[in-house]
């Protein structure tokens, strides 16, 4: 008994001491109370010298958290207990998100910078005259791929994946609204259809493509293609950049059929605490030499046309990454199709996944 | 009486956490599978389980588990008896679990150099003539790294059966006439089988629900139910299905805990 009296002892006593290190070192960090701005958006999506920057110009601390996915990033936003003042998601869930209330509307009375955002990522289908949200970077979803691998072959098409000399050849990306998309696109529909007939013949057309495919992956799916276990993949722009860093011999196309043009935007969401240092990140992040730096960290596109013109020309006029209005107009972003349709995407994702077992 | 008194008092906190960790959560498990996406109340959940594609994830599943749990037996028991008839026994438990102390995300990675097309099981297959072959994302590859996970539960458990036999039923079998092998099949072996027992439970169960190693090691060309649930809380959130498949694998587990436990007594 005593000597378990003394164990508890030490335990509460080793706690408590932990507890005072701790507040004592992010007092001597500058982390206390309302001198703090959360942050909640995705892996590797910021220059973290940037949040340096940021810290030493304006004195606020920034903690930064990470997600992989819209719809965790959603959950955890949505369950409370959480007070990020910023958060990034993409296009259809910040439909979703203004649909359940949980961002709050911008005040562009302390807003500067807006008008450095190029026109095309302005006013969406998702958020009308950007009420809600400020684009923060771009691009599509595409095929990365080594011709090197497939004998100098080139792929133009998404058809082209159903080529027989591309037997286990291929990476997808693990997203349902990615691949039913891309099965739907090969097929001359909409990427955003709803209509039963149509996502059957998707269905279909998508189990014919599983004798090409190699695994379905994560964010692993970047490592992979630059190690050359794979010879295709279809991926976000961002991460063909990323590889194609990696590995020159990788290219990235847009397909012909159209694909999905998608932006990834910086919110407030309503469990902000600190909304005075997320309007200051805002507008940190909308200054063109900010978001020309950020841009050439991240390897996305940026919206921000004045940022562009401070960058290195042969990235900016890469139609690969840099598409001209004549195709971004072509390219579709994903509706917020509503829960039952997502559901019938989920399920036909499944299928397709199990018809490989 | 007042001993007892205090007994029950410091059952409290203990009560209290198990209400509130155990129960609560496996209540809303089985409550949250009774609803749609709408969050209306339906059966529908259930029977989509019985569905085509979900019959065959579970037969997978079930499959996989066996083969990993058989897998783990088979190189797991040699193991503990020699561990069991060595000297340093505290070394090799040590060799045995020291892996376990590293991130198992970081093991899992591991292995995508390990059985990369560039890998060193790779580069010794192109040496000995054999040539390159697709290791990753394929069974092989799932049982094997599930298999590397799990198989300390299945040693430790075995190897503790063996230490519990008292020498002197060994002795007195050898006198009796018996060889080596009648020794090992008549008596060593009987005896360990609620070590066997337990550490299928400990291996079986939790490979059923494995997820991450199904998208990491095979590309998602393996899919359990554990895949299943996650995909349903975190990409699909159709809470309601999750929850369904949650259910039904708590009573199998259930099931499985009941049948083993039986053999043992």
């Amino acid at each position: 008994m005593k000597s378990l009296v003394r164990a508890f002892i030490a335990i509460v006593t080793i706690s408590i001491a932990l507890l005072f290190g701790i507040s004592y070192l992010n007092a001597a960090e500058g982390y206390s109370g309302d001198n703090t701005l959360t942050i909640f958006n995705w892996g590797d999506y910021i220059d973290p010298e940037l949040i340096t920057q940021f810290e030493e110009e304006t004195g606020i601390k920034v903690i930064y958290q990470t997600f992989d996915s819209n719809e965790a990033m959603m959950t955890k936003i949505e369950q409370g207990g959480t007070t990020f003042d910023i958060a990034v998601p993409s296009d259809y869930t910040i439909a979703k998100m203004i649909d359940e209330d949980l961002i709050l509307p911008i005040d562009y009375s302390q807003i500067e910078g807006i008008e450095n955002i190029d026109e095309r990522f302005l006013d969406l289908s998702f958020d009308p005259d950007n009420k809600y949200s400020i684009p923060y970077f771009w691009g599509t979803v595409g095929i990365v791929y080594n011709p090197d691998l497939l004998d100098g072959k080139e792929l133009t098409s998404w058809n082209d994946l159903w080529d027989e000399s591309l037997r286990n050849q291929i990476f997808l990306a693990d997203g349902a609204r990615e691949v039913v998309g891309m099965a739907l696109n090969s097929l001359g529909f909409s990427l955003n259809s709803t209509d039963p007939a149509e996502l059957a013949a998707a269905s279909g057309k998508l189990q014919s493509l599983m004798p090409n495919v190699k695994a379905i992956l994560g964010d692993e799916i970047k490592m992979l293609l630059a190690n050359e276990e794979a010879a295709v993949g279809l991926v976000w722009s961002g991460d063909a950049a990323e590889i194609m860093y990696e590995n020159e011999a990788l290219t990235y196309v847009i397909p012909e059929e159209g694909t999905n043009l998608w932006s990834d935007n910086l919110v407030i969401p309503k469990t902000a605490k600190n909304i005075d240092a997320a309007y200051a990140f805002i507008n940190f992040m909308l200054r063109p030499d900010v978001a020309a730096q950020n841009a050439d960290y991240v390897g996305y596109s940026t919206p921000n046309a004045a940022a562009i013109e401070l960058m290195d020309p042969e990235v900016t006029e890469d139609e690969r990454f840099y598409p001209p209005a004549e195709i971004t107009d072509t390219l579709e972003y994903y509706d917020n199709i509503g829960k039952a349709n997502l559901a019938t995407y989920n399920d036909i994702f499944l299928e397709f996944k199990m018809s490989g077992q | 009486m007042k001993n007892n008194r205090f007994a029950r008092l410091a059952l409290i906190p203990y009560a209290l956490w198990i209400v509130i960790f155990v129960v609560a959560p496996l209540v809303l498990i089985a409550y949250n599978s009774f609803l749609d996406i709408e969050g209306h109340f339906t059966f529908a959940n259930y029977g989509k389980l019985l569905s085509p594609v979900y019959m065959k994830m579970m037969f997978n599943s079930f499959f996989y588990s066996l083969i990993v749990t058989a897998v783990s037996l088979l190189v797991g028991y040699p193991v503990a008896y020699f561990i069991s008839r060595t000297k340093h026994k505290g070394l090799w438990l040590i060799l045995l679990i020291l892996p376990s102390w590293i991130n198992l995300l970081l093991k899992t990675y591991a292995f995508l150099g390990i059985l990369g097309t560039a890998g060193p099981i790779n580069a010794f297959l192109e040496v000995i003539g054999v040539g390159g072959q697709q290791l990753l994302f394929n069974d092989f590859s799932f049982v094997l790294v599930s298999t590397y996970i799990f198989i300390p539960f299945m040693i430790l458990p075995v190897y503790n059966a063996i230490e519990k036999i008292n020498p002197s039923l060994i002795y007195a079998s050898r006198d009796l006439g018996a060889s080596n092998w009648k020794t090992f099949q008549r008596v060593i072996f009987p005896l360990t089988t609620d070590g066997i027992m337990s550490g299928f439970q400990l291996v079986f169960i939790p490979t059923l629900s494995l997820f991450m190693i199904t998208r990491l090691i095979a590309g998602n060309r393996v899919i359990t139910l554990g895949t299943a649930i996650e995909q349903h809380f975190l990409v699909t959130q159709d809470w309601g299905m999750g929850a369904a498949i949650a259910v039904v694998l708590i009573l199998v587990m259930a099931i499985v805990m009941f049948a083993t436990r039986k053999i043992i007594k």
